[in-house]
């Protein structure tokens, strides 16, 4: 670059000599190097304006020309109803073992109001009440007449409702689409099935989710669209689950018990086939949670695996295994049951202070000897003692597929003395659930393997670790089988099917300690066929009191059997079992031959 | 010739201040604000009622509170464009000096009104968004800067306004407010450029630019996430994009009539980001086309009557003010129609909001008064043949 120098020596020199100032020269020539330096960066910034102009130009030209595409295009009809297909998503239905419907959905409608465009508000709540007696007119009317511009009605109505709603005529009623869990057996299996209601809710849809039981327990899998609408197949049978609930119905009535439970197992495979807990609801209308009272007296509480109880000398068979499977008695060893016995100084009773003297180990069960029991569990001692029924799973709470059955911890003593280990024994002082007596019940039956109750179907046995030995297993099957014929389950022969099984009753401890003399739970833990064992069934009832000759009657034997005989003769043709004929029964028939 | 008569009627020297303002002011501009406003306030009508009745006021609340501080905002900007430059200039450059206090205090006194980032002070009635007014006082401050950097013997100011720059960039990202702090970084990207920034900076800036957007999308899953919904060409419908690109579609032409929107309903953001969705579902392509329009023809007609300033400062101010205005209204529209990913920005002028609408009516003052028509010394080039 060539600087031209602010003071030319030439023109100063010139300058001078005509007398000029020759700063003036150097002023001038700083002010156009000035005006020079100016001038140029006005170019290139008007050359750079240009470009900034029409960049700026493109821009909205091309943001207005994308505005003129989109608003050209028509609404898709997926993206116009957007908001209602993303949460109205289908919910997989709930099947049983069979592939009959639990519960599957129903296309229904909810009813809000807009007040600013009702014509009557008055009418409009006059007719309303017509149709749902339930709503309070004052109310309707205040909330029409206010400054609200959205009211909730119903959240859910049935197409009647809905055209009942329209031929009221009034436009500021309207209706939003509701996908509704519907549970078309009604109450049937409602604890398992639990229920579902309405999580995200918008006007035009509702997102449903699993509030309780195997609808809250498998949300994720219901909901999870990945899964194509595949329903969730459950072990329950929709016909037995409906024989076990109206048999135990029936009984709970009868033997006056304020609560019934029964759980009926597949002994191989751990599948619930029917699981009952009485009272029970309705699932399409679940109650709300209790917020008073005993909870364990509310139908929502799941008695099968929530409810805890002492269940009495149906844990005397789990002792008589034990003592055979050690080898240290076989079915025939003679046990001395006579009294007084005491333990830690505590006096172990029997049942109405009866003396059996010596009984055979088989015995014991048959005639459900307290100091029996007791003295063969001092045999086992504590440390086996806990070990075997920690095999069995009695500690924990059951894996039983529903929310609710993680509710259902057993009660067991901290400190696991002599004591305990005679009362638990004998079913005192160890509280866990039907389903867990279920459980030990199955191993027993299945020849010493535990399985684990599932509510899910199974191809195929799920035979858990082996806790006893076979020959012991079937020792203990035996001893069942002669406790129906000739002990205290006597009520409970079905012809054909060869139950055996064990009673159990257990007084009901006080909410402040000690036991109620005149309130216990009735247990009836069941095999059957016992020859060939291939269901457990166990009935628990909650109180249960019956006058039968002459005499007010609490026990098992006569409360808990007789419902589950009748349960038994009912469903084990469901279960597609063949009664075997006893030749007894030939009696009359005469055998000719020629 | 002049009489010197004692006691004779004073006479100011000039012309008198409304006369001069009138016939030097870029007319059309002016009133492309005006009309802005006014659509401003129509949409206002529409989109801040569920606003309105979501925080239990009456449903026009904010449309009084709009037209009261656009009220305010009108009368700031026809106050700043009677100003000369060089008082718009010496009152700009006060004013940057307070909000970049205010700026630097927010920690301290700032609130966040629980949206996150402390960008606000409370002043009871409304309150104050100092990021806003920062942004007219910097670039006054900046073109200053460099203009003065033009002058043989002039400071370094390209590099100081460089420093202030990235200081108040630095104090927007930890507040945190990316928005803006895009918006003062272009604003001085623009004024840098115009005022002859080499080439090669040019092009490597645009490489940094590449390579920084692909570190931040590989190291910031927030970032990733956006840029991912952007370039998916499937909308999920549920976002507050799919509710504008289906209000857009739902518009079509001309609308679905005025207060029948349904948008308004479900977009959190409807009376401020989304208002153009509001504009377009309810009045259709009509309204946004004339909106569109407004916009571009304030912004260019200002950038075509800078290229005849002679005056290096008022230049790259008015540039500086007038890219800012016109960028934030594209990434608002470009945002709402999918070409840009989602920023949350306002419309100026137009989008709710006391503080931006206030501070809008300065800036717009200010490019006003700098875009006026003044002597250039045209005749002057002419006689000495340098046109």
């Amino acid at each position: 670059m060539i600087r031209t120098p602010l003071r030319p020596l030439a023109r100063i020199l010139e300058a001078r000599e005509k007398g000029e100032n020759p700063d003036a020269i150097e002023r001038e020539n700083i002010r156009r190097r000035h005006a020079e330096m100016q001038d140029k960066s006005r170019q290139r910034a008007e050359g750079r304006l240009l470009v900034l102009g029409g960049f700026f130009l493109c821009a909205f030209v091309v943001i207005g020309a994308r505005m003129g595409m989109l608003a050209t295009t028509e609404p898709v009809e997926p993206l116009a109803s957007a908001a209602g297909s993303a949460i109205a998503m289908q919910r997989a239905d709930i099947v049983d073992r069979d592939g009959r419907i639990l519960a599957t959905n129903f296309d229904t409608h909810s009813l809000y109001a807009q007040p600013p465009q009702m014509v009557d508000p008055d009418a409009a709540a006059e007719g309303l009440i017509k149709i749902f007696p339930d709503l309070k007119k004052e109310r309707l009317i205040k909330d029409f007449t206010g400054k609200r511009k959205f009211v909730w009605i119903k959240k859910r109505i049935s197409p009647e409702q809905k055209q009942a709603v329209h031929d009221i005529g009034d436009p500021g009623l309207l209706f939003g689409p509701r996908e509704m869990r519907l549970y078309p057996n009604g109450r049937l299996a409602a604890h398992v099935l639990g229920g579902a209601g309405f999580g995200k809710e918008g006007v035009n849809a509702a997102e449903v989710i699993g509030v309780a039981g195997v609808e809250k327990q498998f949300d994720g899998y219901l909901r999870d669209p990945a899964n194509g609408g595949k329903p969730l197949q459950l072990s329950l049978d929709l016909t037995i689950q409906a024989a076990s609930e109206r048999v135990l119905y029936g009984g709970m009535k009868l033997m006056n018990a304020k609560g019934a439970t029964s759980v009926l197992m597949d002994v191989k495979t751990g599948e619930v086939i029917s699981v009952v807990s009485l009272p029970d609801f309705d699932p399409n209308d679940r109650p709300r949670p209790p917020t008073s009272g005993d909870a364990s007296d509310n139908p929502l509480f799941n008695r099968a695996v929530q409810g805890v109880y002492e269940l009495g000398s149906t844990f005397k068979i789990f002792t008589a295994a034990q003592a055979v499977d050690l080898g240290l008695v076989n079915p025939e060893t003679m046990i001395d049951t006579s009294g007084p016995m005491r333990v830690s100084g505590f006096p172990i009773g029997e049942f109405r202070n009866k003396n059996y003297g010596n009984l055979s180990v088989a015995d014991i069960i048959v005639k459900s000897s307290n100091r029996g029991t007791g003295r063969l569990a001092l045999q086992i001692g504590p440390t086996r003692q806990k070990a075997f029924l920690g095999s069995l799973g009695m500690f924990d709470p059951t894996p039983f597929e529903i929310v609710e059955a993680r509710g259902g911890q057993p009660l067991f003593p901290k400190k696991w003395t002599d004591l305990s280990t005679v009362t638990i024994s004998y079913g005192h002082g160890l509280s866990s659930s039907p389903m867990h007596l279920a459980a030990g019940y199955a191993a027993i039956a299945n020849g010493g393997h535990y399985v684990s109750p599932t509510l899910l179907k199974q191809r195929e046995p799920q035979l858990g670790p082996r806790v006893m030995s076979p020959e012991a297993a079937e020792a203990a099957q035996k001893m069942l089988r002669k406790v129906v014929t000739s002990g205290t389950a006597s009520f409970a022969e079905v012809p054909g099917y060869r139950v055996g099984g064990k009673t159990g009753t257990a007084d009901k401890p006080k909410p402040n300690g000690g036991y109620y003399e005149s309130k216990v739970i009735a247990t009836f833990a069941s095999i059957f066929p016992s020859d060939d064992p291939k269901y457990v069934l166990i009935v628990t009832l909650d109180e249960p009191s019956i006058i039968a000759y002459g005499e007010e009657r609490r026990s098992a034997g006569w409360t808990a059997v007789p419902v589950a005989a009748e349960m038994i003769g009912r469903v084990a043709p469901l279960l597609g079992l063949r009664p075997k004929v006893e030749p007894g029964q030939l009696a009359g028939i005469t055998l000719t031959s020629n | 010739m002049t009489e010197m008569v004692y006691g004779a009627v004073q006479q100011r020297a000039g012309e008198p201040i409304l006369p001069k303002w009138w016939r030097t002011l870029d007319k059309w501009s002016m009133t492309c604000v005006l009309i802005l406003f006014a659509i401003g306030l129509l949409l206002g009508l529409a989109a801040s009622v569920p606003l309105a009745e979501r925080n239990g006021f009456g449903n026009f609340h904010y449309v009084m509170r709009q037209a009261v501080f656009g009220g305010a905002a009108l009368v700031a900007m026809l106050l700043t464009s009677m100003m000369s430059p060089t008082l718009v200039r010496r009152l700009a450059v006060m004013g940057f000096i307070v909000t970049f206090v205010a700026l630097a205090l927010l920690p301290v006194f700032g609130t966040d009104f629980g949206k996150g980032a402390v960008r606000w002070y409370s002043l009871g009635f409304a309150s104050l968004q100092p990021s806003e007014f920062l942004k007219p006082g910097f670039v006054v401050v900046a073109a200053w800067l460099i203009a003065a950097s033009q002058e043989i013997n002039g400071p370094p100011g390209k590099l100081w306004s460089f420093g202030l720059c990235i200081t108040v960039v630095l104090m927007l990202v930890m507040q945190p407010d990316f928005g803006q702090a895009c918006l003062v970084l272009f604003g001085w990207g623009v004024m840098y450029f115009v005022a002859g920034a080499p080439m090669i900076l040019l092009v490597g800036m645009a490489g940094a630019v590449v390579v920084g957007g692909m570190v931040a999308y590989s190291s910031s899953e927030h970032f990733a996430r956006r840029i991912d919904g952007y370039l998916n060409p499937e909308v999920d419908p549920t976002t507050q994009l799919g509710y504008a690109t289906n209000a857009i579609r739902e518009g079509g032409l001309f609308g679905v009539g005025v207060g029948e929107g349904q948008v308004k309903w479900s977009l959190p953001d409807a009376h401020t980001d989304f208002i153009i969705a509001v504009a377009a579902e309810e009045y259709g392509l009509v309204l946004v086309l004339v909106v569109i329009s407004l916009y571009a023809l304030i912004v260019v007609r200002s950038l075509f009557r800078l290229m005849r300033e002679r005056d290096p400062f008022i230049r790259l101010a008015g540039t500086g003010l007038a890219a800012m205005f016109g960028v934030q209204a594209m990434i608002n529209m470009g945002v709402a129609v999918r070409l840009l990913p989602a920023k949350g920005m306002t419309l100026p002028f137009v989008s709710y909001g006391g503080s931006s609408l206030i501070a809008g009516g300065i800036a717009l003052g200010m490019l006003l008064a700098f875009t006026r028509a003044r002597p250039q010394g045209g005749i002057a080039d002419y006689l000495r043949g340098r046109g």
